[in-house]
């Protein structure tokens, strides 16, 4: 029998390896994968708690709104990074300095 | 043996993204990160989720990694000597300032969830006791549609329109400029 205590403890592991390549990457794109790890994290704790709710589903339900937000954000997320390194040829967030149009 | 298969895809999954932020190419990272997406997956099915493990491999194998793999392409001139050029540091020095912040925080998260693990919230003991959990013979999936069309209609046609949105934000943005 697998308990709530062990999904709980995955899903925090995931999410601070998440949070490690979002501080420490310097590749938009692995900040973004680093992004999606934490949504899953986020997702598995969703569903580990969503098993004790079978009148409403709610955990479930709102793991696979959580799947489409996230599918909707790498989609902008991509496409801004696209018209970015349009404008500056580099992908790296710590040479994008300057708001300016 | 339902352990052991747990603890297997954790590892897998835990460990594949521990490789996917430490590898320095990014094209083996984007490659290896359909593992853990798969380990999780998984770890899905193991909470009696198979309908969302099943997304989770559509949508994020199927959309977003293709996705992100079209635009590593179009945004690293420098792929194809970045694949063939293995070089001697496989993998990256980790940054010590967002490990600790990170370790950090993983300590703060196992520690709540130690304590917390004795005083479970009353739902769900409430629904153990009269025995509203899911097992692993009920229809997820019948169930899950008619929740979708009754109870949460709502919220699935605003995430539709949101999603629309998107992928026309997302296309509006990624073209190309006009000549003016």
């Amino acid at each position: 029998m697998i308990t709530l205590t062990h999904f709980l403890v995955v899903s925090a592991c995931i999410f601070c390896i998440g949070l490690y390549a979002v501080l420490a990457k310097r590749n938009a794109i692995l900040i973004l994968v680093g992004i999606e790890l934490m949504i899953n994290a986020a997702i598995l704790n969703f569903v580990a708690f969503g098993r004790y709710d079978k009148i409403n589903y709610g955990g479930q339900v709102f793991a696979l709104f959580a799947i489409v937000l996230a599918a909707a954000a790498v989609a902008v997320g991509l496409a801004i990074i696209l018209s970015v390194y349009r404008h500056y040829k580099t992908i790296n967030p710590d040479n994008i300095t300057d708001l300016r149009d | 043996m339902e352990k052991f298969l747990f603890y297997a895809f954790a590892l897998l999954a835990i460990g594949s993204a521990l490789l996917v932020v430490n590898l320095k190419n990014t094209a083996r990272a984007l490659f290896l990160f359909f593992i853990t997406l798969f380990g999780m997956a998984g770890l899905f099915l193991f909470a009696l989720a198979d309908f969302v493990a099943i997304t989770q491999i559509m949508v994020y194998v199927g959309g977003v990694l293709i996705l992100m793999i079209f635009a590593f392409m179009l945004s690293n001139k420098a792929l194809l000597s970045d694949m063939q050029n293995i070089s001697t540091h496989f993998l990256s020095i980790p940054n010590w300032q967002s490990l600790l912040l990170s370790l950090g925080f993983l300590t703060v998260m196992i520690y709540g969830v130690i304590t917390w693990q004795d005083q479970m919230p009353n739902w769900i003991l409430e629904n153990i006791k009269t025995g509203d959990i899911i097992q692993a013979t009920d229809n997820n999936i019948n169930q899950l549609g008619v929740k979708f069309m009754t109870q949460y209609v709502l919220p699935f046609e605003v995430i539709s329109i949101f999603l629309l949105m998107a992928l026309i934000g997302a296309a509006h943005l990624s073209r190309k400029e006009e000549q003016r």
